[in-house]
């Protein structure tokens, strides 16, 4: 492969090779609102540039070796960025893929003899289709990234704790309970606990559609957790299917407080920190 | 040999966990805080175990282990200061600890240490009284 006259065909056309590739990419795809040409014109010629010494320096198909770190990189960032710019995975790889055509063509047009030409076609393939694959690895990469930071954000976002009173702890749970949530929010709660001092905590579960066996388990055990800490919790925000389901399921809830709305719990809450809440005057009906 | 200082205040017994518990220091407490409770006549307990950073299944049945003996003796005991990690690995154990009275600070601790015993005490009296309505003890 060493004699592989890619590199020299690499060199030698440079300027036409360009010319003929961004031409491709700006035909085979619609890059033009994301992608000014002149962008397209300075990638594609830093990629001409670093897979020409690459070729010269290392073995043409060989592209996990060293001599392809330069490559490797580049197809990162391009490939990260486009993954950014919300291109398609067909798009991104176009940026490879398209490059074929033009370099075949050189190829059909430097190298007469056809044994030799099929050789030739067939390491650029080769080379051609693993740097592919690899920018679709990258792009891949980069977008899951993104998706498991919104997840953790998403995370983040769901159990906020906040302070209603003095010693009184708030926290709406919306959406389902699985596992990894209720780790998340029990350590919020508990550490927030702490932070605060509060002696009682009101989970409210409105905002959880479903509860069964596994949701009501990982409430008992935050409620647990909080009771071996010294602090109490209320459970409120519990409708009525939810009620139902609860005893159908024969779930024991023992001597955890549980009330129907949060006001309710609020209202537990103030009596056990010995508050109370006085109307002093009637407010006039104001329409 | 290793101790954990049980300290006297009062009534009270205070015990702060300021290493990280081994079994043997463990029950080495045990043995000090059944003995000191005799001597002492004391009434509560309160275990301080803020500075507690790993437990495992055993170091929390002798929490509970300590919490029975001491009402057997007639104390009451309060664990203060449990840590979220701490309330977390135990409640994963499956450990609830329902026999033991917990608390925030070491402050509340004490305060609900002092109603309980209060209460424990009125309690006595109401009895007494009532076994023997006629004559009221002259104080």
């Amino acid at each position: 492969m060493s004699t592989s006259k890619i590199p020299e065909i690499l060199r030698r056309n440079e300027a036409a090779l360009l010319d003929d590739w961004t031409a491709e990419q700006r035909r085979s795809i619609d890059l033009t609102q994301r992608l000014s040409e002149a962008e397209i014109r300075t990638q594609s010629r830093r990629f001409l540039q670093l897979l020409q010494e690459a070729t010269v320096r290392g073995n043409v198909v060989d592209t996990d070796s060293e001599a392809y770190r330069e490559v490797r990189r580049f197809l990162e960032e391009v490939s990260a960025s486009r993954a950014q710019l919300g291109f398609t995975p067909a798009e991104t790889a176009t940026l490879v893929f398209s490059f074929k055509q033009s370099l075949f063509a050189q190829i059909r047009s430097l190298v007469p003899d056809p044994v030799d030409q099929v050789d030739e076609i067939w390491s650029a393939t080769l080379l051609l289709d693993k740097l592919g694959l690899y920018t679709m690895e990258i792009f891949q990469k980069s977008r899951e990234a993104l998706i498991l930071r919104q997840q953790q954000e998403m995370l983040e976002l769901s159990t906020p704790v906040v302070r209603l009173w003095d010693g009184v702890l708030a926290l709406p749970i919306i959406g389902t309970l699985d596992s990894t949530r209720t780790q998340t929010v029990m350590e919020n709660l508990l550490e927030k606990i702490v932070e605060t001092g509060s002696e009682l905590a009101i989970i409210d579960i409105t905002g959880v559609p479903t509860v069964d066996t596994l949701t009501a388990q990982h409430l008992l055990k935050t409620v647990t957790a909080a009771r071996l800490m010294g602090a109490e919790c209320i459970i409120s925000g519990i409708r009525p299917q939810i009620a139902q389901t609860i005893v159908h399921l024969g779930v024991e809830l023992g001597d955890i407080i549980t009330k129907a709305n949060l006001a309710d719990a609020f209202r537990v809450a103030m009596q056990r920190t010995g508050h109370t809440v006085v109307r002093k005057a009637m407010v006039s009906a104001k329409i | 040999m290793e101790h954990i200082p049980i300290l006297r205040m009062g009534e009270f017994l205070l015990i702060t966990v300021q290493v990280d518990m081994h079994d043997r220091l463990a029950l080495q407490l045990q043995d000090d805080l059944t003995t000191k409770i005799v001597q002492c006549g004391s009434r509560g307990v309160l275990i301080d175990i803020s500075s507690l950073e790993v437990v495992d299944s055993f170091i929390g049945r002798m929490l509970g282990n300590i919490a029975s003996m001491s009402r057997i003796l007639d104390a009451q005991t309060v664990v203060v200061g449990m840590r979220p990690a701490v309330a977390i690995t135990l409640v994963e154990l499956g450990m609830s600890l329902p026999g033991i009275r917990t608390a925030l600070t070491v402050e509340r601790g004490m305060q609900i240490l002092r109603t309980e015993v209060a209460a424990i005490q009125e309690d006595a009296e109401a009895q007494a009284s009532e076994e023997n309505p006629g004559g009221s003890p002259q104080v």
